[in-house]
C-alpha cells in the first residue's frame, strides 16, 4: 500500500525545478526529478572551458559536447554567453555567484582543459549557484588520449546529469547498430557502433551479408547479432575489439536469431527455429550447453533477461496473436503480461528492473511502450507507420528506437524519446540505420 | 524477335541467374568495412535457367509450374491455389530429380523484426512439409526465412503486402542441399 502510494507520488510529480525559489538562509540544491507532465527546462550557464595549456580547440569543442548533452535532455537549458555579467577567467579563482544568480543559471559548470603530447586532462566543477557552492561530488578530474577528447565530455555531463536528477547517466556510452544503403526490396546492412550521439561511427562488418539486431554484452566487449553470412541466419558472437566473429549455433536444417546475453554475460538467450516452429533456448558460452527454455507449437521469440538474472521476458503468439509473456529464467510455461487491445512484441526488460519496453501494433500504427514488469501502468510512448525494437538507456530513463517511412522509398532512422513520452528526437546518421542496441555505460 | 525484345530477355534471364544462390541476396556488398571485404557466403553459384520450353528446366518450374505461393496475413495455412502449386512443384521435382530446392520464406513489413523472421520460417516449412506429403525427397528440401527483409514489390499497402506474404521455392542444380 505504502509502496503504491510512494510509486503515485512519484508518478504525480512532474519535472521540478528547486533551488530557484525566493533566497531563505539555505535553498534545496537544483533538482530536477524526471516524471510525467509539464517541463520547464532549467537555466544552465556552460562557459567555454578555460585552456590551461595547449588544449586548443579541445576546451571549446568540449564545453560544446557538455552543453548539447545536457540540453539534449530537454532537462535544461543553456544561457547564451552574451547574458554572462562576469567571465571565468581561471579555474581556481573565485566565482561571483551574485553575477550568476543575476542571469538565472540555477548551475554553473566551470572548466578546464591542458594537452601535452597526446594526453589530455579535463577539470570541472558544477556550481549550486543560489547556495554559492560546489556540488558535492561534482568537481572532478578525467585525463586519457586526446583521441577520447569526447567521451572526458560525455563523463562531464553524466555527474552533472546525475548530481541534478539523481538519475545515472548515459552520455558515455556507444550504440551498435544496423547501417543500411540500398532500395527497399535490395537493402543492404551492416554492423556500426557509434556513440550515443550519433558521433565517431565505425564499421564492424561489410555489407555482403544480412545483419540484424546486434546486442552488447554485459560489459561493451562482445556483440551478438543475427547473420546470414552462411547463407541461412545464424547467431554470431563477435569480439568488439579485433571484430573476430564466430557463428554460434551450427545444427543444420535450423535457424537460430534474437539473441541476447544473460546479465552476466554467461549465457545467451536467442531463437532457434526447427521444421518452422520457433522456440526459445540458451546456450551456456562457456561450457556450450543448449537448453530449451520453451516448448510450444506457437511462435517464442525476442527474449530479455531481468536485470537479475532470474526471469526472461519474450513475445508469443500461442494465444492467436502475439503478446507478451514472463517465465522463469530456467524456462516454463510463462504468465501472459500485455493485455491491451493489439500485438505486442520486443519486450526489453529496463537495466532498473522497473518497466519493460516493447514495441506495440494496432489499427494499422505501431507505438514504442513501457509498462511495468506486470503489465500494469502501460503508457504509449511513440506512434508512427512503424516504430520497432526498443533499446534502453544505461540509466533506464531513455529508449532508443527504429522508425521507419512507408512506401517505396521508405527508410529506416534511429530516434530517442524518454520514457515520461517527452523529448522525442532523431539521432543522426550518416544514412538510414535501424536496430540500436544501447551499451552499458563505458567504465 | 525484335533486338529490344532479345535484349530484355537476356537482362532477365541474367538477373534469375544471379538468384541462385542461398547467399544470393547478400552478394555486391561494396566496400568492407573493418569486417574486411567479401568474406564467406558471397560466392555465386551459377545455374542455366534453360528455355521455358524446357519441361525439365527452371525457367519453365519458374514460369510455367509457379515457384511460389502466397499467404494470409499473419497466416502459414495453404490456400486451395497455393496447394495447387505446389501439387505441380511436387510433380516437377519428381520428374526431375537433378534439383534440389531451397524455400524461401517471406513477410510483409506489418510486424517486428524477430516475429516476421519466424513467421517465414513458418511459412517455408509449410511448403516444405506439403512437398515431403507429396513423395519429394526431404533431404531435397531447405528453408529459410528472410522475414520482412527481402520485399519483392516496395509499396505500403495491401496490394504489395500481399506479394509480400510467400514462400518462393528456388531450385539449383544438384541432388541434394
Amino acid at each position: 500500500m505504502r509502496a503504491a502510494f510512494q510509486t503515485l507520488l512519484a508518478l504525480m510529480l512532474s519535472v521540478s525545478l528547486t533551488g530557484g525559489a525566493p533566497a531563505l538562509a539555505q535553498n534545496a540544491p537544483p533538482r530536477i526529478v524526471i516524471g510525467p507532465g509539464v517541463i520547464e527546462p532549467m537555466p544552465i550557464a556552460i562557459p567555454t572551458f578555460i585552456d590551461e595549456g595547449g588544449a586548443g580547440e579541445y576546451a571549446r569543442e568540449i564545453s560544446r559536447v557538455v552543453q548539447a548533452n545536457l540540453e539534449g535532455t530537454g532537462f535544461f537549458r543553456t544561457i547564451g554567453e552574451e547574458a554572462y555579467i562576469s567571465r571565468i577567467t581561471s579555474f581556481d579563482g573565485g566565482v561571483a555567484y551574485e553575477d550568476w544568480k543575476a542571469i538565472n543559471a540555477q548551475v554553473l559548470i566551470t572548466g578546464a582543459v591542458s594537452v601535452s603530447g597526446d594526453r589530455i586532462t579535463v577539470k570541472f566543477r558544477a556550481h549550486d549557484v543560489f547556495n554559492g557552492t560546489t556540488m558535492e561530488g561534482a568537481a572532478l578530474q578525467f585525463a586519457g588520449t586526446t583521441q577520447g577528447w569526447r567521451r572526458m565530455a560525455h563523463k562531464v555531463s553524466d555527474v552533472v546529469y546525475s548530481k541534478i536528477t539523481g538519475e545515472g547517466g548515459y552520455f558515455d556510452s556507444r550504440v551498435v547498430f544496423v547501417s543500411e544503403s540500398g532500395p527497399k526490396n535490395q537493402r543492404l546492412k551492416r554492423l556500426a557502433v557509434m556513440d550515443y550521439d550519433g558521433a565517431n561511427v565505425a564499421y564492424l562488418t561489410d555489407s555482403a551479408s544480412i545483419v540484424l539486431a546486434p546486442r552488447f554484452s554485459p560489459t561493451g566487449d562482445r556483440i551478438l547479432y543475427t547473420s546470414y553470412e552462411s547463407g541461412f541466419p545464424r547467431i554470431t558472437l563477435m569480439d568488439v575489439g579485433s571484430l573476430e566473429r564466430r557463428s554460434l549455433d551450427e545444427q543444420p536444417g535450423t535457424m537460430t536469431f534474437a539473441p541476447r546475453f544473460s546479465p552476466d554475460g554467461s549465457t545467451v538467450v536467442f531463437s532457434l527455429e526447427q521444421g518452422g516452429n520457433t522456440d526459445i533456448y540458451s546456450l551456456d558460452l562457456s561450457s556450450g550447453g543448449l537448453n530449451q527454455l520453451t516448448n510450444a507449437p506457437s511462435i517464442e521469440t525476442a527474449p530479455s533477461f531481468s536485470p537479475d538474472g532470474s526471469q526472461i521476458t519474450f513475445e508469443s503468439d500461442r494465444s492467436g496473436t502475439p503478446q507478451v509473456y514472463v517465465m522463469p529464467a530456467g524456462g516454463g510455461e510463462g504468465t501472459r503480461i500485455s493485455g491491451g487491445a493489439g500485438r505486442y512484441g520486443t519486450p526489453v526488460w529496463s537495466p532498473r528492473g522497473d518497466y519493460i519496453a516493447f514495441t506495440k501494433q494496432n489499427e494499422g500504427r505501431f507505438h514504442i511502450g513501457v509498462m511495468r514488469t506486470d503489465g500494469s501502468e502501460e503508457r504509449l510512448l511513440t506512434a508512427s507507420f512503424l516504430d520497432e525494437g526498443p533499446t534502453w538507456a544505461p540509466n533506464g530513463r531513455v529508449l532508443m528506437f527504429t522508425r521507419e517511412t512507408s512506401g517505396a522509398g521508405g527508410q529506416a532512422t534511429l530516434w530517442s524519446v524518454d520514457i515520461t513520452g517527452r523529448n522525442l528526437k532523431q539521432i543522426p546518421t550518416e544514412g538510414p540505420a535501424s536496430d540500436p542496441a544501447w551499451s552499458p555505460l563505458l567504465p | 524477335m525484335t533486338l529490344a525484345a532479345k535484349s530484355l530477355l537476356l537482362i532477365a534471364t541474367l538477373a534469375l541467374a544471379a538468384c541462385n544462390n542461398p547467399d544470393r541476396y547478400g552478394a555486391g556488398g561494396g566496400p568492407g568495412g573493418a569486417g574486411g571485404a567479401g568474406g564467406a557466403g558471397t560466392g555465386i553459384d551459377t545455374t542455366g535457367l534453360g528455355d521455358p520450353n524446357n519441361p525439365s528446366s527452371i525457367a519453365y518450374f519458374n514460369q510455367r509450374v509457379g515457384d511460389r505461393v502466397l499467404f494470409q496475413v499473419d497466416q502459414s495455412t495453404l490456400t486451395p491455389e497455393g496447394r495447387a502449386v505446389l501439387t505441380a512443384q511436387a510433380q516437377w521435382l519428381m520428374t526431375n530429380a537433378g534439383y534440389a530446392a531451397i524455400i524461401e520464406g517471406h513477410a510483409d513489413e506489418q510486424g517486428t523484426r524477430e516475429y516476421n523472421l519466424a513467421l517465414g520460417a513458418r511459412r517455408a516449412a509449410a511448403v516444405q512439409n506439403f512437398l515431403i506429403s507429396q513423395g519429394v525427397p526431404a533431404n531435397r528440401l531447405r528453408t529459410i526465412s528472410y522475414g520482412k527483409e527481402r520485399p519483392i514489390e516496395v509499396c505500403s499497402t495491401e496490394a504489395c503486402y500481399s506479394q509480400n506474404r510467400r514462400a518462393v521455392t528456388v531450385l539449383s542444380a544438384g541432388a541434394g542441399v
